[in-house]
């Protein structure tokens, strides 16, 4: 009889310890468990962030770029405009002071 | 041309003038949005840039093969103006990649190349400067390998993996978007004839001052 109250005693104490052992493996492994889960994510789920907000590597306006590039172009075909006006005026005065003095009076516009 | 050239300079005038509005109301592109309407003037640019750099090349070939002066005054005036578009498509290329790729400049096949035509451009005309007599033929020899360039530049999108858009863009685009391009290419092909023009007179200018002189030395 007492060998049988021993053997059920032993019984639960295993049974404990498997229990006390499975929980303890739990607990230990919930943060590993709570790791798996997505990623928290920043994509207006949980709050708007305003642009103005952003770190500057992430916030690039186009307008400034824009506007840059059609100046730039804007800026250049003019600049050759008035490089080609004014070689073309230079060469002019001096067709027409060479000519005067060549005494044929080169006229503008000659040899077209 | 004389008769033709205020009426030109007037149209041409006229249509940049509009330019802006039809870039305005032309559709935003849905990945870029507003930095994309560089294109409207990048890629017209760039194609009046080959335009010219095809100039330059014949013009070059008749000046070295038929010895005549004239094509070769016509080469000086077409490679100056693959100078200036070449800077205004290096320049707003770089401003639309930083905005579209998040970087300035990649060394893939598209840039390189067009950098690599640009500079041999700028090469024919550093050398037609400082070149000394004689130079002139020199330099429509390299203005020649630049137009054999231009093929290259062009399907170096389709040839090689780059980051630049491939040529089916420009067949494929949406009406809302042609309408703007397309008028955008033919307001700088106008301005294109304008300074071939002028910039032809000028080299026959300085011709007949050179005669001239040595008319006056004689």
């Amino acid at each position: 009889m007492l060998s049988v109250v021993r053997s059920k005693v032993r019984a639960g104490l295993r049974c404990g310890a498997a229990v006390a052992l499975t929980a303890l493996l739990l607990s230990a492994g919930a943060p590993a468990f709570a790791g798996q889960q997505p990623p928290r994510t920043t994509a207006a789920q949980e709050g708007f962030v305003p642009v103005d907000e952003l770190p500057p590597e992430d916030r690039l306006p186009a307008a400034p770029l824009l506007v840059a590039a059609y100046a730039i172009a804007w800026v250049a075909i003019l600049a050759y405009v008035w490089s080609v006006w004014r070689r073309l005026g230079r060469v002019e005065q001096e067709l027409a002071a060479l000519g005067r003095r060549a005494g044929t009076g080169a006229r503008p516009g000659a040899g077209e | 041309m004389n008769r033709l050239f205020p009426v030109l300079s007037v149209v041409v005038a006229a249509m940049f003038a509009y330019a802006p509005v039809m870039i305005a109301n032309a559709p935003y592109e849905s990945t870029m949005g507003l930095i994309q309407k560089i294109f409207y003037f990048h890629v017209p640019v760039a194609l009046t840039m080959f335009l010219a750099a095809f100039v330059c090349g014949i013009a070059s070939g008749v000046f070295l093969f038929g010895r005549r002066r004239a094509a070769d005054r016509v080469a000086v005036a077409a490679a100056e103006l693959v100078a200036l578009l070449g800077l205004i498509v290096l320049t707003s290329g770089p401003l639309w990649a930083r905005k579209a790729w998040g970087i300035w400049w990649d060394w893939d096949a598209r840039l390189t190349s067009t950098l690599v035509l640009w500079l041999m451009f700028l090469a024919y005309l550093l050398l037609r400067r400082y070149g000394g007599p004689g130079s002139e033929r020199l330099a429509a020899g390299v203005a020649l390998f630049g137009m054999f360039n231009v093929p290259f530049v062009y399907w170096s999108v389709e040839f090689w993996r780059t980051l630049h858009p491939k040529t089916s863009v420009l067949p494929t685009l949406q009406p809302g978007m042609r309408g703007p391009l397309w008028f955008c290419f033919a307001a700088f092909l106008g301005l294109f004839v304008l300074l071939m023009a002028a910039r032809v007179r000028l080299e026959r200018r300085r011709a007949e001052l050179e005669e001239l002189y040595l008319a006056l030395e004689d």
